[in-house]
């Protein structure tokens, strides 16, 4: 077949899928139309020819049902153990995931996909356990019903009757490697049933004659068939398209289901799903929240569940508010290029739409190019657009003064009667009460209508005095003024229930901001955990704690107790929720949610709340969801930044090194030379020539030749520990004088030229250093002062406690630091130029920088005014203060 | 006491510093012995009884250290330790161990015989004095009073207990450890911070220039010491 290019798309997401399942174990699912058919049976009969091969094979649950072929089947295969589970005063034996994955065999069989495990497993249903196999790396043959698909499970319902509670979600369909279906057909079936080889529970005896209908049997078989022909025209589809073989391909598509806070939104969102399927696109599930809307426990979580489905069956959900539902879900649409709109049938009553205007209609009449698809099923009455109620009634204060707005209207036009025309008055009672509608709820400003019509009728109406009206046309006055009362009174309503989404929109987006904005400023990881929990916690009203992985993957930190602890292990390994409120363990105690970043799963949050059911709304959740995405983020950055900057210490020692080995003959030499010189002329002499003073100069010059290379080698072995980074500071408290003194005793008399002032403050507190390390910054300090300055200039030693550091100065006054040189002179090798003889091998200054980085602190130099140069090095005092010292009773 | 001049065992391997140790030692009127390895080395300290021991802490076919505590077993004679610079772990662990000094290499021969003096001084005369005077610094130990160029200087308890146990070993170093726990007690040998902040008290009660001190030396990495002499 002559093809075009392959599209490079798809390739990309196939090694991207291949790669996915480099580390995945293969699913085989067994797919049969109904029980009966010979799943399990066929699923042992390959199980036993693979293990004819040698394939390393594990019973891990198989259902016989007493079934004689069945069992003689399982025979000479390894079986797991089940566990044994406590429940309601029984035990049951489940399916043992924890001694699967320690067995690691190469093939596990899980039988009945759609099970659904007893309390106290780790997951909920079986599939889920399937899932954590195949991740682990195990491959997995099971079986599985059609009608425990959930995309298929209302059609199934409709055509057995009965509605099948165990679902499995499409995807571990779609992603199975294997389907292979058995197939039997209905007369088939049936005479298995009649000569008792199909498994029949007891108590569903009933309810199973009826399930194996003809009728139902065929359809059922027709179902499973098409469901698996569908399978291979979508991986034929995936063939042709990576050998570029060319094909008709849909433009492209996308659903929007739009549903509502009632059960049979399901059905809708199940449409949704074929409809996605057959036309290979994205869909989402979209619902519009009316603001201040009350709705029942019961249908709030009718639309958790349906959105939880939606997820589960591959759409994205959004929430959305809006008063007007039509609109909104135009303006979702068309922002995403949805190109096909599914929603439910009205079932409200036609009088509701005349007076209200119809969502539907509204719908169907702004879509323009987007097709509507209306289908049975749901009650779209939950969007009240017109009439929306900002919480409870009003208080009975707001009555009171709306009547003292209308009686001031009443005392100010009574006076002016008899100038103002009839009219005039209404106008002012017409007055007032927009005003009272402006600014009260709805009953009052009714209220108000009302009081003020009565008022007007009353005082100013002719027949004054009395209720009654002489002149019809005042009805249209009264009508009127009602009507502006309650249009404005609407009006009013909605701006402030609108004012109040936005505002609470706001909120929940400016928390998210808030705690980016402070994230970004953080420094170190423990810093940005400190800032995230507190603006989780802040947020969320409830104890959150993150919890960060070691080096070896264990999570550390926070206050768990075991079991939790283990908990937010499972998260942390496999990347999802878990704990109260979900599928996966949940009877744990909080809700474990997982900081996914780019690079993987960088920690994981632990949330408590009170009330642990609080998380099952999907909003809130997804807010959480947000908030660890940042958090997530940050930290990842804070991380790579710290590696980055590792790297980066990598290099420079790199450098070093290299550069090290070039000056160093040279300086090592020299002194050398003056020593073999000195020792070879003395040697040499033997007791003639060289005169005793000679002798004597000869012999001080080996000895401070000596001295000099030792020193020279002690530098040598400093730098070579700093580059290869085995410079280990073992900081202790310190006090600062002790170094000083120290350096000072050591250097001894090559200061003699230089008077060395010391000033530490007395109340210097004790810095963590390591005393060695330190008193080797202060040697070379001080002997560069004393090289490069001139004799008699005096060198001065002080030190001040400034933020959370000790800085230490040494200055002298001698020619200072050549200007636009101060960074470079702490370079290896660096020497000033024109220095005096013998002025070293020029690392002094930069094994001071590497002893002062490693303890954290910084080194710099500047000139100082009046001449000569200021070394300036901080210390980091550390955030720990210094431990405290016992006290002594009395003083001698 | 020994009768005639004092016996000085060395135990090192390297050729050129026990050639250069002999001619000192044996001009300065030392007796001296010598040994190569650490085995060899306890055999000596046994049998020749010397009265000072020098003792390389990078013997080939042995640790100095564990050197150090066979012989403490069963010989109080003194010993100092030779080690290299940088390695100040190895000598506070010689010194715990129950050696009484160090030398650090490269060191001339003036500090060799100073330490060998103090050693050999406190091994004589372990009692102590009731008086301890060192330069301008007196320490009466009956009346417990503490001069300083004849200016009494009052010291709290502690810091008189920490002077004391400097001048008691005065010459010899002490390390952080000893010191705390003949201070404070053996439940606060961890506490260096003590040491810290008391000795910076103690300096600046007794020393001149406490940057600069006569008196109370500090030997980093180490512990401390009072100047000998």
């Amino acid at each position: 077949m002559t093809g075009r290019r392959p599209d490079p798309e798809a390739l990309l997401a196939r090694v991207q899928e291949e790669e996915r399942r480099a580390g995945r174990g293969r699913l085989k699912i067994f797919f049969g139309a109904s029980p009966g058919v010979g799943k399990t049976y066929a699923m042992l009969e390959e199980a036993r020819a693979r293990r004819r091969d040698g394939v390393d094979l594990v019973v891990g649950v198989v259902e016989t049902h007493g079934r004689v072929e069945t069992a003689a089947l399982i025979e000479g295969l390894e079986i797991l153990p089940r566990r044994s589970l406590e429940y309601r005063g029984g035990t049951l034996k489940e399916f043992d995931l924890d001694a699967a994955l320690a067995r690691r065999p190469s093939l596990i069989l899980v039988d009945e996909l759609a099970h659904t495990n007893a309390p106290g497993s780790r997951h909920a249903r079986r599939f889920q356990d399937v899932e954590e196999l195949l991740a682990a790396g195990i491959d997995v043959y099971t079986t599985l019903n059609v009608q425990h698909l959930e995309s298929l499970n209302d059609v199934v319902a409709q055509i057995t009757g009965i509605q099948v509670r165990e679902t499995v979600p499409d995807s571990i369909l779609e992603q199975a490697d294997e389907l292979e279906v058995a197939d039997l057909s209905a007369e088939d079936l049936l005479k298995r049933l009649e000569e008792g080889k199909v498994y029949v529970p007891e108590e569903a005896a009933r309810a199973i004659e009826r399930f194996f209908r003809k009728g139902n049997l065929i359809a059922l078989r027709e179902l499973a068939l098409r469901r698996a022909a569908e399978r291979v025209d979508a991986q034929m589809r995936g063939y042709m398209r990576e050998h570029g073989i060319r094909e008709t391909w849909p433009a492209g598509e996308r659903v929007l289901v739009c549903i509502g806070p009632n059960p049979a939104g399901a059905r809708l969102v199940r449409a949704g799903k074929r409809m996605a399927t057959s036309l290979k696109c994205d869909w989402t599930v979209l619902y519009v929240e009316a603001p201040g809307q009350r709705i029942s426990a019961s249908d709030r979580e009718a639309l958790v569940q349906n959105l939880q489905l939606a997820e589960e069956l591959g759409a994205q959900t959004a929430t959305v508010s809006g008063l007007n539902a039509a609109e909104e879900m135009l303006a979702y649409a068309r922002a995403r290029n949805v190109t096909k709109i599914v929603v439910g049938k009205p079932t409200h009553s036609r009088w509701r739409d005349k007076l209200f205007g119809s969502t539907l209609d509204r719908l169907v009449r702004g879509s323009g190019e987007i097709d509507v698809y209306v289908i049975t099923g749901d009650v779209a009455d939950a969007q009240r657009a017109p009439a929306p109620r900002a919480g409870q009634g009003s208080p009975p204060g707001e009555y009171v003064r709306a009547a003292l707005v209308i009686a001031f209207c009443a005392a100010i036009s009574f006076p002016l009667s008899s100038r103002l025309s009839v009219t005039d008055v209404a106008m002012i009672f017409l007055l007032g009460v927009v005003f009272v509608a402006s600014r009260y709820g709805r009953g009052p400003s009714v209220f108000a209508s009302l009081l003020s019509i009565a008022s007007f009728d009353f005082f100013f109406v002719p027949p004054r005095f009395t209720f009654s009206v002489s002149d019809v046309r005042y009805a249209l006055t009264f009508g009127v003024m009602l009507a502006a009362a309650l249009v404005a009174s609407h009006l009013t309503l909605r701006i402030r229930a609108q004012a109040q989404t936005a505002r609470d929109r706001e909120r929940r987006t400016g928390a998210v901001y808030a705690m980016s904005r402070a994230l970004a400023a953080a420094r170190t990881p423990a810093d940005l955990i400190a800032i995230a929990t507190r603006h989780l916690t802040d947020t969320f009203n409830a104890d959150m704690q993150i919890l960060m992985p070691d080096p070896a993957g264990r999570l550390e930190g926070g206050t768990l107790d075991e079991k939790e602890r283990s908990v937010a292990q499972w998260v942390f390994d496999h990347g999802q929720r878990a704990g109260a409120g979900t599928d996966t363990l949940p009877s744990a105690s909080g809700l474990y949610v997982s900081l996914a970043a780019s690079t993987g799963v960088v920690g994981v949050l632990a949330v408590r709340a009170a009330e642990p059911t609080r998380f099952e709304d999907p909003t809130l959740l997804q807010l959480l969801e947000t908030f660890a995405g940042q958090a997530a983020l940050a930290l990842e950055r804070a991380q790579l930044a710290d590696r980055a900057q590792k790297e980066e210490v990598e290099v420079e020692a790199e450098r070093l090194r290299t550069s090290l080995l070039s000056s160093l003959s040279h300086d090592m030499r020299t002194p050398l030379g003056a020593i073999t010189g000195a020792a070879s002329s003395l040697l040499e002499d033997q007791g003639k020539g060289i005169t005793e003073p000679a002798r004597r100069e000869l012999l001080q010059s080996i000895v401070d030749e000596s001295n000099r290379m030792n020193r020279l080698i002690g530098n040598l072995l400093d730098m070579i520990r700093l580059e290869s980074g085995a410079l280990r500071v073992q900081a202790e408290w310190q006090a600062l004088e002790e170094p000083v003194g120290v350096a000072l005793i050591r250097l001894g008399e090559r200061l003699q030229q230089h008077p060395v002032q010391v000033n530490l403050p007395r109340d210097l507190p004790l810095v963590p250093m390591d005393a060695v390390l330190i008193e080797q910054v202060f040697v070379n300090l001080l002997e560069n002062a004393a090289k490069y300055t001139p004799a008699g200039t005096p060198i001065e030693i002080a030190a001040a406690v400034l933020d959370g550091v000790v800085r230490v100065d040494v200055l002298d006054r001698g020619p200072g630091i050549p200007a636009g040189e101060e960074a470079r002179i702490f370079e290896k090798f660096y020497r000033v130029a024109g220095g005096g003889p013998a002025t070293g091998v020029g690392l002094g200054l930069t094994i001071c920088r590497g002893i002062v980085t490693a303890h954290g602190g910084r080194i710099w130099v500047e000139n100082r005014s009046g001449g000569g140069a200021a070394f300036h090095f901080t210390l980091p005092l550390g955030s720990t203060p210094a431990p405290s010292v016992p006290g002594e009773l009395g003083v001698e | 006491m020994a009768v005639g001049p004092p016996v000085a065992l060395l135990i090192e391997d390297e050729l050129q510093m026990r050639r250069f140790l002999r001619a000192a030692l044996e001009s300065h009127e030392y007796q001296f012995v010598e040994a190569t390895t650490a085995r060899d080395g306890i055999a000596q300290a046994a049998s020749r009884n010397p009265d000072v021991i020098l003792l390389d802490l990078g013997l080939p076919d042995g640790d100095g250290i564990d050197v150090t505590r066979r012989i403490r077993e069963w010989s109080t004679v003194p010993i100092i330790v030779l080690s290299a610079r940088g390695r100040e772990q190895d000598k506070v662990e010689a010194l715990d161990a129950g050696a009484d000094d160090y030398l650090t290499k490269p060191f001339g021969i003036g500090e060799l015989l100073a330490r060998l003096r103090v050693a050999l001084r406190h091994s004589a005369q372990p009692a102590s004095e009731p008086v301890f005077v060192l330069g301008g610094l007196r320490v009466d130990f009956e009346h417990r009073r503490v001069f300083v160029d004849e200016v009494e200087v009052h010291l709290t308890p502690t810091e008189y207990k920490l002077l004391g146990a400097l001048v008691r070993h005065a010459g010899k170093v002490l390390t952080h450890r000893q010191l705390l726990k003949d201070v404070w007690g053996p439940n606060a040998v961890e506490h260096t911070h003590y040491l810290r902040v008391y000795m910076t008290q103690l300096r600046h009660k007794l020393e001149k220039d406490a940057a600069r001190p006569r008196y109370l030396l500090t030997e980093p990495g180490v512990g401390y010491r009072l100047q000998g002499e």
